[in-house]
């Protein structure tokens, strides 16, 4: 039986229901696009596999859950979310924790750090930057085929805000620690801004940590704008347990001469689904997108990723890879869309899957789009197991075959994660992959709290 | 330099479509559109017998139910089913028993286009079934063949003489439900060519089928079913023609291969419909359903096609890969200029254990021409040890034309190793001038490049047809090199 109707009654009431309270608490700037964004979603609908950029991903497990209907934090939450640090060993970060996609409230509310850029809640962020947020606020997104963008656009509340006003360099990475922490089934629709303003640079590490058994849905919409000659990378470390759904769009729009990347590490996650688009909308501008996901039990790992050349003399690579055991199934969905306009093109997109078990799966569909003929565009996609010749190597050289398999392994992941820009975690992912890999619970050692 | 170069492109991707003359012969056609009535007048003008019937209106019925898909990233005019001429016979006094009675128009016809229907004149050895617009208008070396046990004819003449062969095979690759335009063929198809190789048979000669469209405003359904019993080979060729009329004609034709236990199936197509004038205006709209099984172990259907026609093409020929140890092969190379559209690939789905599967395919666009790849790679959980090789690559000739690929890899066994991969380019400037410095205009290198691009699918073919179609990718690419 279709469940779908049902979830948009559902979601349909919520709105109804919010529109006279919550929803009308927040900043105008949001409301104003609540109802035509309501309206897509109802005409869009959740997205099945009949929808090509859902054709491997089933959504029904995780929307069929009874959450409670609708989430907004209260204090006590957050002193449990207080306790919570993050200390990785020689990793200088500025970091901050984010409760279910939520801001601490208070003073905290917006700050700016040395050097002059601000992070914070959205709701601040529209009082205080009133016309920066008019000009970025929903302005990135696509939403031509996927509901549940527009159903972040109307119902979402908060999210981060983060502002690299123009020349600003911020040399530590900003960690953001988004926990999930809740006595109830939730569905949270957090929605995010990132400007980094001509000629800034600003690094993001975002990590996902589930604190408490219960159902988790997260639907993420993040708006990025990389201005001229700036610099913007991403690193997401996601690691849930099996009942949290995590669904994110991630819209990056670039201006020319700039450089971004996005990196997205899935260790754990009952169903994970990253969606990056990359708009080099300005002349030599350069993206990359990388990921990684390790999966097992009964999990299922998507990665959706459209690189569109608007501009000329654009580059760009995309580097995805999978692991995939117990009954785990994958998808990777990649787009290269070279327009007419974008002569002098390079782009560049890979896939590699390894499939440890028989009942384990994996879908991919790399594409390629070509409007244009002074390009040079190559995609290849692999799945198959770990290499023979290379386990017989190791072995003739005395290492144990299960010591040899775990090498081979993390070789094959280590391909994306050397990619990470900040070295300090580029070992601590190595280290948490590592252990990931020895099935044992990829946890920081000087970690307080259990997240597995 | 770079206009020069323009230019050369431009004068080598303009050529004319050679095959454009219209046959100035009496022909039975029954009135436009489709209905039941439509159907049973089909059936009953080729005397069919009651179950072929009963197929064909219900594939009608279904194919009511259904509606024209939409996901090929193709831009087609609307069909209107109402002014088609789904029957169309050059009229002849009574079947041709030999040659001599066969009208001379008609064999003129097919001589104009290089199809010698004369066996005696004939030395390559080529057995042809050369069809026009609907109906089969001679098969060559029937005789011959026929001593070695192998069944060679139009499909009209298998229904009447051997119906329990087709009765068992028709629609057993694709069923009349499969998708709109095979059952739109299920239910209309006029003829097409029947061809059985019993057990352990090698059959000595190539077998070709040549088809015509002559009459306007019609539309060719035909419908090709080729058996290949335990440990039979054969080589299957076919190749197509048409008038350049403004108006688009439709074709939409089903093959359907059965390899039976160690048998070996090759299929080479040479797709030269007339591709519409510069502007885009007329064409043959190109919808083929084409699939073959490897029903028993050890078998294997090699698939190669050179599309050069058309104006838009809408085909993937696929192989079922059942028995163990079983093989599919898919050499492409597609060519759209002008505003030709082209949405071909294949489809390879792994059943048996350690079943093999080859994709080539190489896509020229040129003019504003739009060429996409779509594949599927299939492996079922039941599929030991399955292999895959794809590699799609595509040249853009000119800065209007699009290269598209869309491969789609579904893998569900985890010995299975699945390899993809594709590179879109145009031809480079430094190869370009490596060939000027060396004496050769710039129009001579970039036909020397293509055909060295196109070189791996077209050597698949059978040594007369690569000729053929080594030529036609010249002329295909007349004018628009640049």
């Amino acid at each position: 039986m279709d469940y779908r109707p049902e979830v948009i009654s559902k979601m349909s009431a919520l709105y109804a229901a919010g529109s006279g309270s919550f929803l009308k608490d927040s900043p105008e700037l949001f409301n104003r696009y609540r109802e035509s964004a309501f309206e897509d979603f109802k005409r869009l609908g959740i997205p099945d596999r009949k929808n090509e950029a859902y054709k491997y991903t089933n959504l029904e497990t995780f929307l069929n859950y009874q959450y409670q209907e609708y989430y907004s934090p209260l204090p006590a939450d957050f002193r449990e979310a207080e306790k919570f640090h993050c200390e990785v060993e020689d990793l200088d970060v500025w970091n901050m924790v984010l409760l279910n996609g939520f801001f601490p409230n208070g003073e905290k509310g917006l700050v700016m750090l040395p050097g002059g850029i601000w992070v914070g809640s959205m709701k601040f962020a529209v009082k205080q930057f009133p016309a920066l947020m008019e000009k970025h606020y929903n302005k990135y997104v696509e939403n031509a085929n996927d509901g549940l963008v527009p159903l972040n656009t109307a119902l979402a509340t908060d999210g981060l805000f983060i502002y690299a006003p123009k020349n600003t360099v911020y040399t530590k990475p900003v960690q953001i620690v988004n926990l999930l922490h809740s006595d109830k089934d939730i569905f949270v629709q957090d929605r995010n801004l990132v400007v980094v303003e001509d000629g800034a640079q600003l690094s993001l590490l975002v990590c996902d940590h589930a604190l408490s058994p219960q159902h988790f849905l997260t639907n993420t919409v993040t708006e990025v704008y990389v201005g001229r000659n700036s610099r913007f990378d991403i690193i997401r470390v996601q690691n849930q347990h099996n009942n949290s759904g995590k669904m994110t769009h991630t819209y990056i729009h670039q201006e020319r001469d700039s450089y971004a990347s996005s990196n997205n590490i899935t260790l754990h996650g009952g169903l994970v689904r990253n969606a990056t688009w990359h708009h080099l909308g300005g002349e030599n501008a350069e993206t990359h997108s990388y990921g990684l996901f390790l999966a097992d039990k009964h999990q299922h790992i998507a990665n959706f990723v459209k690189v569109d050349h608007v501009a000329p003399n654009c580059n760009s690579t995309q580097l995805f890879k999978g692991v995939l055991d117990d009954n785990a199934s994958g998808a990777f969905n990649g787009r290269i869309m070279v327009h007419k306009e974008a002569q002098g093109t390079n782009a560049y997109q890979s896939n590699n899957n390894i499939i440890l078990s028989e009942n384990a799966r994996m879908d991919t569909k790399p594409q390629l789009e070509i409007f244009a003929d002074d390009v040079k565009c190559s995609h290849g996609a692999t799945v198959g197991q770990i290499d023979a010749d290379a386990l017989f190597y190791l072995r003739s050289r005395g290492i144990d075959a299960r010591e040899a398999r775990l090498m081979l392994m993390f070789g094959f992941a280590h391909e994306v994660i050397q990619n990470i820009p900040i070295e300090a975690l580029r070992d601590r992912i190595d280290n948490l992959v590592h252990q990931r890999l020895r099935g044992e619970l990829s946890r920081c050692a000087s970690c307080a709290i259990q997240c597995n | 330099m770079e206009n020069d170069q323009d230019k050369i492109l431009n004068d080598v991707t303009s050529g004319e479509y050679k095959f454009g003359f219209v046959t100035d012969i009496e022909s039975d056609s029954i009135p436009a559109g489709l209905n039941e009535d439509v159907i049973r007048l089909i059936s009953s003008k080729k005397k069919e017998p009651e179950w072929l019937l009963e197929f064909r209106l219900k594939s009608y019925r279904h194919w009511l139910t259904m509606k024209m898909p939409t996901w090929a990233n193709l831009r087609i005019p609307e069909i209107n089913y109402k002014d088609i001429i789904f029957y169309s016979a050059p009229k002849q006094k009574i079947a041709p028993s030999s040659l001599s009675d066969v009208d001379p128009e008609l064999i003129r016809t097919f001589d104009k286009l290089g199809i010698p229907l004369e066996e005696q004149k004939h030395l390559t050895g080529v057995a042809v079934d050369a069809v026009m617009d609907s109906i089969s208008v001679k098969t060559t070396f029937r005789e011959t063949l026929a001593e070695m046990g192998i069944i060679f004819c139009s499909f009209s003449e298998a229904v009447k003489e051997h119906p329990s062969l087709v009765q068992k095979y028709l629609a057993s690759v694709v069923p009349y439900t499969d998708n709109f335009f095979a059952t739109l063929n299920s239910a209309v198809f006029s003829d097409g060519s029947f061809c059985y190789i019993p057990k352990g048979v090698r059959c000595p000669m190539e077998l070709s089928t040549y088809f015509r469209i002559n009459a306007s405003n019609t539309g060719q359904f035909e419908r090709t079913l080729l058996i290949a019993d335990e440990e039979a080979y054969v080589s299957y060729l076919e190749g197509c023609t048409a008038p350049m009329r403004d108006e688009n004609q439709l074709h939409a034709a089903v093959v359907e291969i059965v390899a039976e236990c160690g048998a070996e199936v090759k299929y080479s197509t040479v797709q030269n419909w007339y591709p519409g004038d510069k502007d885009g205006k007329g064409g043959i709209l190109n919808f083929v359903t084409k699939r073959g099984i490897c029903k028993g172990d050890d078998s294997k259907i090699s698939w190669t096609q050179v599309e050069t026609g058309s104006a838009i093409t809408w085909k993937y020929p696929s192989c079922i890969l059942r028995g163990n140890n079983s093989t599919g092969e898919f050499y492409s190379v597609a060519v759209t200029n002008n505003h030709q559209q082209a949405d071909t690939g294949t489809k390879m789905i792994h059943i048996g254990k350690n079943t093999k599967s080859t994709i080539l395919s190489k896509g020229i666009s040129a003019g504003f021409g739009q060429n996409s790849y779509r594949g599927l790679v299939k492996v079922l959980s039941k599929a030991e040890g399955a292999r895959n090789f794809s590699q799609c690559d595509s040249l853009l000739l000119g800065d209007k034309c699009g290269a598209h690929t869309f491969p789609y890899i579904e893998v569900d066994n985890p010995s299975a190793i699945v390899e993809h991969e594709a590179t879109t380019s145009r031809i480079g400037e430094d190869q370009i001038f490596y060939c000027n410095q060396r004496g050769i205009s710039t129009e001579d290198a970039i036909g020397l490049i293509v055909n060295g691009y196109a070189r791996e699918v077209i050597n698949k073919l059978p040594m007369e047809f690569a000729v053929e179609a080594q030529k036609l990718l010249q002329i295909s690419l007349e004018g628009s090199v640049g």
